[in-house]
């Protein structure tokens, strides 16, 4: 490499990136590294002051993980008397850990119910956003349709007000319907909260498609339908990965509306984990727990998908 | 491979009339070359042909149907694009083998193997089959999008200046290659080009396009030899043709202009026959020389044999040898 490169940045330039890049990444993991920390304490070690924050050690900040957050979080429980607890010896890890506070367990929290409730609202308003968005986009971008913008107007609009400004007549829409509290119903609530960022979104990346890839798979003797699919969807695979993950962590983290609507069988886990909070005081490492868990799901998600964005845009097949 | 047959074909876009009241038969296993200027409507042409696009008027027949309401892939034409078009996401191989997967030939894998390999073989490309289609020069480029017609056996192949962004030796190579394929299987051809070599040499018929009609179609002698315009004339032949106005030259004349092709220009030393003319320039070009000559302020551009020596500023005297002669407006008289 010669000394001077205008395209290569020098070393003091990548030492100077490379130091901002991990403290901006130290000061935004903190926090989740704090939450997942605490899911592992005792009570006491939670709140205790000066906080203790290395795993087990006989230091002043050590202390002794523990799966009492979670066994707490997965479970209801019930004190019980000395006479009982003598008579029932523990029956497993997670008995032993409850009886310390001379309790016992007496059958699953509802959390892990929530959480499958998220997991279906949360992909599958995604997968139905995306697919429609697709549909909708591809269409935009290729047909001649009528008033096309303007319908592409009414569609970005739907965004520009807060959704919850029209929380009332939603919940009362949905009484009527009987949607409310159903799966079925925050589906299609956040599907129709994210289409619309869907279809802008992959219609630009669809845009970016040069139109004779398809043209020439129509010569090659393939139907509309299966150009699209042969050769559209596998290189909009970047903008499909990037709006399924924009629509999944916005359905993943919903709350408001999950508040208003659902209740004992729709509930998702963002209204659900508060409600740990008023159960027998402040359970801070069940808390923590329930907030590890849920933090899994949409981090799992764009790892897998981050091959595709990080391919990058593959166009360069067609002379311009 | 079939007859295809285009009746009084028409198309516009927005104000652009691209293709007017085409007419034109492509006979059973002939190459067909359309020839030119950019928007003359020769894409347009294929397109229409193709199915890309709908007429507007006229029909297209295939093999005796009428098309209009065929789509691309009933139509069963391979067509080479301009922009190679390449699936990026695919490897070359899988290029090659996409219109063979069609669920309208659905060929079997093992036939698919050998078509693939026999078309990279005469592409000079077998080492490249398993790239990606980006990972490509462009003439490795080309020779996919050329090869991904090849392997099928359409009613017609169209295509699109399928050469013109390879380099001179590989061009003249597939060339010969593109003439012996067509020749042996008896395909029929549509093919468009700027590149008259490649119009001359290949073209059984030349169809000369200006501003969307159809002006002339012919064989290629017929289209050089019995040009029905200037415009015509100015296709074909290279050096191009030299348009004058006829009295430059002595003698009665059957129009107001006259068309010389540089190797109809007779000459002779100062003390011969003929008008004189003023050599500027003479270009030395190996088989031939091409002089440049200045005939009372008009230029003419002619060729000499190699051992005839002409030098600058030496005056020879020219006779023009069986002129074609077009009247004021550019349409042949005579």
């Amino acid at each position: 490499m010669s000394s001077f490169s205008v395209t290569e940045p020098s070393n003091r330039t990548k030492w100077f990136a490379g130091t901002l890049v991990i403290l901006y990444a130290l000061i935004t993991m903190i926090p989740l590294v704090w939450i997942a920390l605490t899911g592992f304490k005792s009570p006491a070690d939670a709140i205790s002051y000066p906080p203790k924050y290395i795993i087990g050690g006989e230091s002043e900040a050590g202390f002794e993980p523990t799966l009492e957050g979670y066994v707490n979080l997965f479970t209801t429980r019930t004190r019980q008397t000395q006479e009982f607890l003598h008579a029932n010896p523990p029956e497993n890890w997670a008995d032993e850990i409850v009886r310390q506070y001379d309790m016992v367990i007496v059958g699953p929290s509802k959390f892990g119910q929530r959480f499958l409730n998220s997991v279906i609202i949360g992909f599958g308003s995604t997968f139905l956003s995306v697919f429609l968005g697709t549909l909708a986009a591809y269409a935009f971008s290729r047909f001649k349709i009528p008033l096309a913008d303007d319908l592409l107007f009414f569609i970005l609009s739907t965004r520009m007000m807060p959704p919850i400004a029209v929380a009332i007549p939603i919940f009362l829409m949905y009484r009527q319907l009987g949607l409310s509290d159903t799966h079925l119903g925050m589906i299609l609530l956040y599907t129709g909260v994210n289409i619309s960022l869907a279809v802008w979104l992959l219609k630009s990346f669809i845009d970016g498609i040069p139109t004779e890839y398809e043209e020439a798979a129509l010569i090659d003797g393939y139907t509309r339908f299966q150009a699209f699919y042969k050769v559209v969807l596998p290189q909009a695979a970047t903008g499909i990965a990037s709006t399924a993950i924009f629509c999944l962590i916005f359905a993943w983290n919903e709350y408001a509306f999950a508040v208003l609507l659902t209740t004992a069988n729709a509930q998702t886990a963002p209204p659900f984990i508060p409600t740990i909070i008023g159960v027998g005081g402040l359970d801070w490492p069940a808390i923590a727990a329930g907030v590890t868990i849920f933090l899994l799901p949409v981090m799992i998600f764009t790892i897998l998908l981050r091959k595709h964005l990080l391919r990058g845009i593959t166009f360069g097949a067609v002379r311009k | 491979m079939a007859e295809v047959s285009l009746n009084n074909v028409s198309k516009a876009f927005g104000a652009t009339q691209a293709v007017e009241d085409i007419t034109m038969t492509i006979e059973d296993g002939a190459f067909v070359v359309l020839l030119g200027p950019t928007g003359a409507g020769k894409t347009t042409t294929l397109r229409l042909i193709s199915g890309l696009e709908k007429l507007d008027s006229g029909s297209v027949h295939i093999e005796g149907r009428d098309v209009g309401q065929y789509t691309p892939a009933q139509r069963d034409v391979a067509m080479v694009f301009q922009q190679y078009s390449l699936y990026p996401h695919l490897t070359v191989r899988e290029n090659l083998a996409f219109p063979l997967r069609s669920p309208i030939l659905k060929t079997p894998e093992n036939v698919i193997a050998k078509k693939v390999q026999e078309i990279a073989e005469i592409l000079q490309i077998p080492h490249k089959l398993d790239n990606k289609a980006t990972a490509l020069s462009g003439g490795e480029m080309q020779r996919v999008s050329i090869g991904r017609a090849l392997v099928r056996d359409p009613q017609i192949y169209l295509m699109d200046e399928p050469l013109s962004s390879l380099d001179a030796k590989l061009r003249a190579d597939l060339r010969v290659q593109l003439k012996r394929i067509q020749a042996d299987l008896g395909s029929t051809l549509l093919y468009v080009t700027h590149d008259q070599i490649e119009a001359m040499t290949m073209a059984t018929h030349i169809g000369v396009l200006e501003d969307g009609k159809l002006v002339q179609y012919g064989t290629p002698k017929d289209i050089y030899e019995n040009p029905k315009s200037v415009y015509v004339a100015s296709r074909l032949g290279l050096p191009r043709i030299n348009i004058l106005p006829a009295d430059l030259f002595p003698g009665s004349h059957k129009g107001t202009q006259i068309g010389l092709r540089p190797e109809n220009i007779l000459q002779a030393d100062a003390s011969g026959d003929g008008i004189e003319a003023k050599v500027l320039r003479s270009e030395h070009l190996g088989d031939q020389i091409r002089l440049h000559l200045d005939v009372r302020g008009h230029a003419i551009t002619t060729l000499s044999d190699p051992q005839q020596d002409y030098t600058a500023n030496e005056t020879i005297k020219i006779t023009p040898q069986s002129p074609l002669y077009f009247d004021a407006s550019g349409m042949r008289v005579a």
